[in-house]
């Protein structure tokens, strides 16, 4: 019966842990156990705007995918998005560098085409809109150019 | 003249303990790492080192979590970012405060009994008997105590975390109106993996710390801390001491490491 106290307790307490540690890094580290059927497809940005790796990508507001990669290539951000498959996006959906709030972190928001074209994995966004420089903006506001 | 050669007694007693501490750890991992593992005192000591350390953290982590959430919102509604509680939280909680605070709890709750019942084992003479015996001592007590350190640390930090962030929200979102879904979901998109693998990594280094001080403070009660039960009491002390200030020395070059 003692035995039997210990190892139910151990087991308890084994099953508990797990769950809690199972629930912070699937729900905050947003680890990904089944790994789901994603694609990939490119978008080159002039500016990224601190976009990082794992940043969010988002349709009509909802999160979709994430950045996998950022690489530097003439001078220009090459990103790669992974996206799910049952997400088409067209070949002229636009990619742009959004900010969450006015000092919120970084995110690439996608707007859908009209074209009949679906974008293949590996193929790449020809539509991009750099970050907003809002320390220009404001200059530009502040000095009267807009 | 004297005094000089006092300095260098003293240096050179420091070095070689040192140098024991360190041995002892490096022949504990050896001995973890080559069967037999004693299965049923690995068992025997999780339930010691794990299961009965639960409700103490689920009390403090809740606690931290609520005060946490009472202190954070203080601060944050001072910019008019409340909307941030939950990450403020959910990162102070699951980077730093969870291992420490869970370390130290265990190291107060744990690591002085198993000091004291080492070191009760070396006064009595029982170690001596069992090597006698032709048992290996370190298998018998050490290995067991570092492996079950090392499997309940991460549980009762993960436990630890989960009860803090019930508990902020408990005061951040019921009490003071901060919304489920702000909190939760805030929280959710600022930690990240590596948020979560570094408070991982704190508490598994931990676990070894907690394990590794009280035994060795135990197991070289007469030999280093004096003999009889004024040694035991001596050795229990001082594993306390030195373990939990060990960690909070070591969980400054981890974060420093990692950050």
């Amino acid at each position: 019966m003692k035995k039997f106290n210990i190892e139910m307790g151990v087991g308890l307490f084994m099953v508990i842990g797990i769950l809690c540690l199972a629930y912070i890094s699937i729900r905050m580290g947003k680890l990904e156990i089944m790994g789901g059927n994603t694609y990939d497809i490119k978008a080159v940005f002039s500016n990224s705007g601190g976009i990082k790796t794992g940043s969010s990508v988002v349709i009509a507001g909802v999160d979709v995918g994430r950045v996998k990669e950022i690489s530097l290539s003439e001078y220009q951000a090459n990103i790669v998005l992974t996206i799910p498959v049952e997400i088409k996006i067209q070949e002229d959906a636009i990619a742009s560098v959004k900010t969450k709030g006015l000092i919120g972190e970084k995110y690439i928001d996608i707007t859908p085409g009209g074209s009949e074209e679906i974008l293949k994995p590996g193929d790449r966004l020809r539509e991009t809109q750099p970050a907003i420089d809002m320390e220009q903006l404001i200059s530009n506001f502040v000095f009267g150019k807009i | 003249m004297e005094f000089i050669s006092d300095i260098g007694a003293f240096t050179l007693t420091r070095l070689y303990r040192m140098g024991v501490m360190g041995l002892f750890l490096l022949k504990s991992f050896l001995y973890s790492l080559s069967p037999p593992i004693k299965i049923r005192r690995v068992i025997k000591q999780i339930h010691f080192i794990g299961f009965q350390s639960t409700l103490v953290i689920i009390l403090t982590g809740s606690f931290s979590g609520m005060v946490l959430g009472f202190q954070g919102y203080y601060s944050l509604s001072r910019f008019g970012s409340e909307a941030f509680l939950g990450p403020m939280v959910g990162l102070s909680l699951i980077k730093e405060l969870g291992p420490v605070i869970s370390a130290l709890m265990v190291t107060g709750r744990a690591g002085s009994a198993i000091a004291a019942e080492i070191g009760i084992m070396r006064i009595t003479e029982q170690i001596d008997a069992l090597e006698l015996m032709g048992l290996n001592a370190f298998r018998y007590l050490i290995v067991p105590n570092l492996i079950a350190a090392l499997i309940s640390l991460p549980l009762l930090t993960a436990i630890f975390d989960v009860c803090g962030i019930a508990g902020g929200y408990l005061i951040g979102g019921k009490l003071l109106g901060v919304g489920a879904g702000t909190y939760f979901g805030e929280m959710a998109s600022y930690v990240g993996m590596t948020d979560v693998l570094e408070g991982l990594y704190k508490s598994l280094s931990f676990g070894i710390i907690i394990a590794w001080v009280s035994c060795y403070k135990g197991y070289y009660t007469t030999i280093f801390t004096g003999f009889g039960a004024e040694g035991v009491s001596k050795a229990t002390t001082q594993a306390v001491v030195m373990a939990s200030v060990v960690i909070l020395v070591w969980d400054y070059f981890m974060t420093s490491a990692l950050f």
